[in-house]
């Protein structure tokens, strides 16, 4: 794992120092709120309905158990007791004060961490495929590549003031666990003919108030010139992007606007202007950064406890829901669920932050992983060391057997959290979990993946869900959109709206619709939710969802 | 002619806690809405905001929220409103954790 060097150390101390003296001056008067708020934006810290809230970078989604252990303070220390892991791999503190700001981010910086970028128009944390280094379906390690380009992108001097914000997500997997083709810029590793390492640069995707799915501006691009590239691709974002209208400023309107062609073309000559300025540091510095992401010493030993373990009904429900294949045929990817029945949807308590951390340091090479997925993985788990890890989840609330399933939901924090919001998320989670397990109905329904959004900024990735909500205010009441078929992974897709909207006490009866008519619809229990919904179009679903004899309808 | 003018009140979030507060008649920035001004005048509801607009050292973001009478005070109208008057639903926390 990257370790901070002196510079990067150096930086944030500084940061930590410059911004203790901006809340400082905030608060003896001395800066407006209109002066204050970019400043603490560019630190992370929002004002949100019921308090404060610090957004911490988890860059690519990786910690180690010091930084988990370190959360886990913050939150007992400063916060209520938990943190809420995002979809885009952070974690958000929702209870921080103002005055306990500065102790918080030196808290941080002991541990190699910050809240910088996390906020603003600049490039955000850059997100990873929560598997990378370990999954077996992998070309290569896509973290290395995704911390230079945080090297890069931090307080990068010509992007601090870009026309929205920018978000890069990497996977070096064809299966694309990192929804690259729903980020501003998305890089697949791929190899060309010769077998050499390169990307599939995809541009211009993105979910929100517009989604759309990202096109291939370049189909294959060497490993050597991505630095170059990326900031071709920033700098003509930085010129064509519209600030004039924020609703039109990402760079999907700016490709959509300008055709993929044009703004190749002005990629393509940004390219050939900057790319003989790279003339291998980056590449050496590359070189250094992977050495700091070698694989793990993994381990010999039989592996009979798993298999004996199996035994036990309860083990082998989890063991099939939450492990996934490693790229060592001993080890095991761990699953942590996030997303108890009836619980809020990424949050963890300290106690549980504490747990994960112990069985990362004494099971897991010490490392763990937060997925866009708001779940919590240990990416290199032996086979033998399964029961325990099994146990010590188990008896922490967290051996939830729902991975991929429908009680395994993202949801956005919502009306309950967030300012932005116009409905509220988590209710709608909780409420569509507990109602299926009471029901007894969740394993039978099989792979499925429920998204819900509290507004149009699509947090919660409702268009790529294979059912999406979207909560809105419809003239004073929370209303819910339902979206049918959409896509996360390398087949992407965003979802369709299926009709009018329903009342809050109404969404979770008309998700049960829906899902009871896909048990009659299916051709066999092997066929999921979004492959039935593949075959049959969505005429049979939205049927279910508005039956005929039903008289009055809730119109959106 | 313009809408007739619904009753409202000032609200907006503390500085040092970011948690929220509401104008009291007497000037002082209340954690109950319960105790808020109900404005029922739309010049007033004017010159109330920009008083409370003076005061970004106490608080941020003051803004006028419909409102209507309660037995005990001013009520919100829409939800946001009455959620920020309460706090999440998926925790015990934030202004409903402190009610008796």
């Amino acid at each position: 794992m990257y370790r901070y060097n002196d510079f990067d150390e150096a930086f944030v101390r500084t940061r930590v120092a410059q911004f203790s003296g901006q809340i400082a001056r905030r608060l003896d008067g001395s800066l407006t709120e209109d002066e204050f708020r970019p400043l603490r934006l560019m630190n992370g810290l929002y004002l949100q309905l019921h308090a404060y809230m610090l957004r911490v970078a988890i860059p690519y989604g990786t910690l180690d158990s010091r930084k988990m252990r370190q959360l886990a303070y913050i939150a007992e220390r400063w916060d209520k007791g938990y943190g809420h892991f995002t979809t885009r791999q952070n974690i958000q503190f929702n209870w921080p004060k103002l005055p306990d700001v500065p102790a918080i981010l030196s808290a941080l910086a002991d541990v190699g961490m910050h809240a910088i970028q996390t906020s603003g128009n600049t490039v955000r944390n850059v997100t990873a495929d929560h598997f990378a280094g370990a999954a077996a379906d992998e070309i290569a390690d896509p973290r290395p590549v995704a911390e230079l380009l945080r090297q890069w992108s931090t307080d990068h001097p010509e992007f601090q003031f870009l026309p929205r914000k920018f978000k890069i997500a990497i996977t070096g997997s064809p299966n694309d666990r990192a929804v690259t083709r729903a980020h501003d810029i998305g890089l697949r590793m791929v190899r060309d003919a010769s077998g050499a390492p390169g990307f599939e640069v995809i541009v211009g995707g993105g979910l929100g108030r517009t989604p759309m799915i990202g096109a291939v501006i370049r189909e294959f691009l060497p490993q050597s010139d991505l630095l170059p590239y990326i900031e071709a691709i920033l700098s003509a974002y930085n010129s064509a992007g519209r600030r004039d209208n924020k609703f039109k400023a990402r760079i999907k309107i700016t490709v959509f606007e300008n055709g993929l062609e044009n703004f190749r073309a002005e990629v393509e000559r940004r390219f050939a202007e900057i790319r003989p300025q790279f003339t291998g540091a980056d590449q050496a510095l590359l070189r250094g950064i992977e050495a700091a992401f070698a694989p793990p010493a993994f381990r010999e030993a039989p592996t009979e406890a798993h298999e004996i373990a199996l035994a036990n009904p309860a083990y082998r429900r989890w063991a099939e829901t939450n492990l996934s294949e490693h790229r060592q045929p001993d080890y095991a990817i761990v699953t942590i669920s996030l997303k108890a029945h009836g619980g809020t949807p990424g949050d963890a308590s300290a106690e549980q932050m504490r747990v994960m951390a112990d069985l990362a340091e004494r099971h897991g090479h010490d490392e763990l992983r937060i997925s866009h997925e708001q779940n919590v993985i240990l990416p290199h788990v032996h086979k033998s060391d399964l029961p325990a890890v099994y146990d010590a989840l188990a008896g922490a609330g967290l051996a939830t057997a729902n991975v991929g399933l429908l009680s395994d939901i993202i949801a956005c924090p919502g009306m309950d959290y967030c300012a932005l919001a116009t409905a509220r998320s988590i209710p709608v989670a909780q409420e569509i979990a507990t109602h299926f397990r009471a029901l007894g109905l969740e394993e039978e329904i099989g792979r499925l993946k429920i998204k819900i959004s509290g507004c149009i900024n699509a947090c919660g990735h409702h268009h790529v869900g294979h059912i999406g909500i979207l909560g809105l205010d419809r003239a004073g009441v929370e209303n819910y959109q339902i979206t049918l078929g959409g896509d996360h992974t390398e087949t992407a897709a965003i979802g369709e709206r299926a009709g009018p909207g329903f009342a809050y006490d109404q969404i979770v009866p008309a998700i049960e619709r829906l899902l009871r008519a896909y048990l009659g619809l299916r051709n066999s229990p092997a066929e999921t939710f979004i492959d039935a919904f593949r075959r049959l179009g969505p005429a049979p679903f939205k049927a279910a969802l508005y039956p005929p004899q039903e008289g009055q309808r809730n119109a959106a | 002619m313009s809408r007739r003018f619904t009753p409202k009140v000032i609200t907006a979030n503390d500085l040092r806690e970011g948690d929220t507060v509401w104008l009291t008649p007497d000037d002082r920035w209340s954690r109950d809405h319960l105790d808020a001004e109900l404005i029922e005048d739309e010049a007033h509801a004017q010159i109330r905001l920009l008083d409370a607009s003076v005061r970004g050292h106490e608080v941020v973001g003051a803004y006028l929220a419909e409102a209507r009478p309660g037995p005990r005070g001013p009520e919100p109208v829409h939800f946001r409103e009455t959620f920020r008057t309460r706090g999440p639903s998926n925790y015990n926390h934030g202004k409903q954790a402190g009610a008796a």
